[in-house]
């Protein structure tokens, strides 16, 4: 160990690490529940596999285009196949750049999860994949660039502390472009698609909560005040948001919903994250509330029209981010931490995180749009139209969330003689008995 | 008097019940069933087990309806369910000696009229 290591901060941000991580499979628990029985284990998929394919093109190369040393717009080759990533401590740092690395890697993975929110029940999985890793390379890794990894944004003071711009802007930005090219589902407009299971929703909103406090507080990367406020930040916000919600749900429909309490909590935090080691902690409350209501709307008309972001990846994410990153020139607080937001009179940084907003939902739009094109040159987008009525979870995966196991015939795989199976109807052309 | 009895892919429920109550028809049941009706099953793997999946998870409907109505209740139905693949699904119409309506004790074809709830 480098002999000025700091521990705490090394601990702090190895339980940080473990934290996040911990977000992808609560992701997928959220997503899971809000989908159809017959869909869940794609969706869950769609969520777990993003760990695999985009934590290993991270460890090969993604985290060197954005961290290693480069251009404004990318970072250059110093870092592929983790070369160079050693328990010496990263520059400017207290903690080993190995552990920066890993904690980098999480963002990474829940970043590119988040968008498969936006295709849930109708998306080729083998196109999914390629997309993830695509996606990942071209979008994720620059623009973390340009804003942690001495790119253009961070130089201009574009201020994103945890990744609203980064996480929450590309990957709603990018869900939007997504559910427009692969299209609707089939029965969209024509049938209620009712979440499955709302526990296991709220369950995973519960850990996504949970994981987030290692995703914003553990971004000051030390054990400091910074930390704190973060960390306080990121468990008032969602609370804020949450009670303005149901107060908008009940003026509405005089009901407060649980799909509608877990949403705003997301919502919560999605805004606060890029100002959470900015802002005052009634800066951070007042960030939730007000996000809540735009974010709101979105959901709330997205259903009327015909573009099927299934899960409102758009609405909570891409909303939530663009609101919590314009928001945090307003509020940030140069007695928190922070440059002067407007609240302190100064509209310079509230025309900088708008630039920042602008031009990175801009890239991200015009990248995800050229790789789902590529994709699509070589491969259907989506599954074909029996195996999504029948759902994806048989076509796609051969296998059922919800099985009992009736009806099903052991093949057994043997060099011995090849066993009768019992016949449970005649083979061909006979006339099966339908009537008891 | 007759009841008619379909099963039909879970999927198409919607547009079946949106195309009965297209044809004027109310008051029928609907149930989980699994049963297989000569369509290719799926192979399912689970670690190393391997089954072939021979029961399909499949819909019923029951509908209790008077003469003239069968007719359209069957068109509706076929008209809903069909995707032109195997496994679509049978329709039965069966015989019915009695019918009664348990609220008002009304029988037989007056039991199937639908009224409307207050």
């Amino acid at each position: 160990m480098p002999p000025d290591l700091s521990a705490p901060d090394t601990l702090f941000v190895l339980l940080s690490t473990a934290l996040v991580l911990l977000m992808t499979p609560a992701l997928a628990l959220f997503y899971g529940g809000l989908v159809r029985a017959k869909s869940i284990l794609n969706t869950m998929m769609m969520s777990f596999a993003a760990v695999g394919v985009v934590g290993l093109l991270w460890a090969l190369l993604g985290y060197s285009l954005a961290f290693a040393p480069g251009a404004t717009a990318i970072g250059g080759f110093d870092f592929v196949g983790m070369r160079g990533i050693t328990l010496a401590l990263r520059e400017g740092g207290t903690i080993p750049h190995l552990l920066f690395f890993a904690y980098q890697g999480t963002f990474a993975i829940i970043t590119a999860a988040l968008i498969s929110g936006a295709i849930v029940e109708r998306m080729r999985f083998s196109a999914y994949i390629l997309f993830l890793g695509a996606w990942t390379l071209v979008v994720y890794s620059p623009v973390a660039h340009w804003v942690w990894g001495g790119g253009w944004m961070g130089q201009l003071g574009i201020l994103d502390f945890a990744g609203g711009t980064v996480v929450h802007i590309t990957a709603g930005t990018a869900a939007l472009v997504a559910a427009l090219m692969v299209g609707p589902r089939r029965d969209h407009g024509r049938q209620a698609f009712l979440p499955h299971n709302v526990p296991m929703m709220l369950t995973g909103a519960a850990l996504l909560w949970f994981g987030w406090v290692g995703f914003n507080g553990g971004s000051a990367l030390a054990v400091n005040g910074t930390a704190v406020q973060a960390t306080v930040n990121t468990i008032l916000a969602p609370m804020a948001a949450m009670a303005a919600w149901m107060a908008l749900e009940f003026k509405r429909t005089g009901h407060v919903t649980a799909v509608g309490a877990g949403t705003a909590l997301v919502v919560g935090l999605v805004a606060i994250t890029p100002a959470c080691g900015f802002v005052s902690p009634l800066g951070a409350l007042a960030i939730g509330a007000i996000a809540a209501v735009p974010c709101h709307l979105v959901i709330l008309y997205r259903v009327r029209t015909r573009l099927d972001d299934s899960l409102d990846v758009m609405g909570a994410h891409g909303t939530g981010g663009a609101v919590g990153a314009i928001l945090t020139g307003v509020f940030t607080s140069s007695a928190w931490g922070g440059p002067a937001g407007l609240l302190e009179g100064s509209l310079a940084q509230v025309g900088l995180q708008t630039l920042g907003v602008v031009v990175a939902a801009a890239y991200t739009a015009l990248m995800t749009w050229a790789i789902l094109k590529g994709i699509g040159a070589v491969m259907p987008l989506r599954v074909d139209a029996r195996d999504e009525a029948a759902g994806v979870d048989v076509a796609e995966h051969g296998e059922e969330g919800y099985t009992d196991g009736e009806g099903a015939i052991l093949v057994l795989e043997s060099a011995t003689a090849p066993r009768a199976m019992p016949a449970m109807r005649p083979t061909t052309s006979a006339p099966v008995a339908q009537s008891a | 008097m007759k009841l008619v009895v379909a099963i039909i892919r879970p999927e198409r429920l919607t547009a079946v019940l949106e195309s009965l109550y297209r044809a004027d028809v109310r008051g029928l049941t609907v149930s989980k069933v699994q049963g297989h009706g000569g369509e290719t099953e799926h192979v399912e793997t689970y670690r190393g087990t391997t089954v072939k999946m021979d029961l399909q998870q499949k819909v019923r409907l029951e509908i209790g309806v008077s003469e003239h109505f069968v007719q359209p209740t069957i068109d509706a139905i076929v008209a809903g369910a069909r995707t032109g693949d195997v496994g679509d699904g049978k329709i039965f119409v069966l015989p019915v000696e009695r019918i009664v309506r348990i609220r008002t004790g009304e029988t037989d074809t007056s039991a199937v009229t639908p009224v409307a709830a207050d």
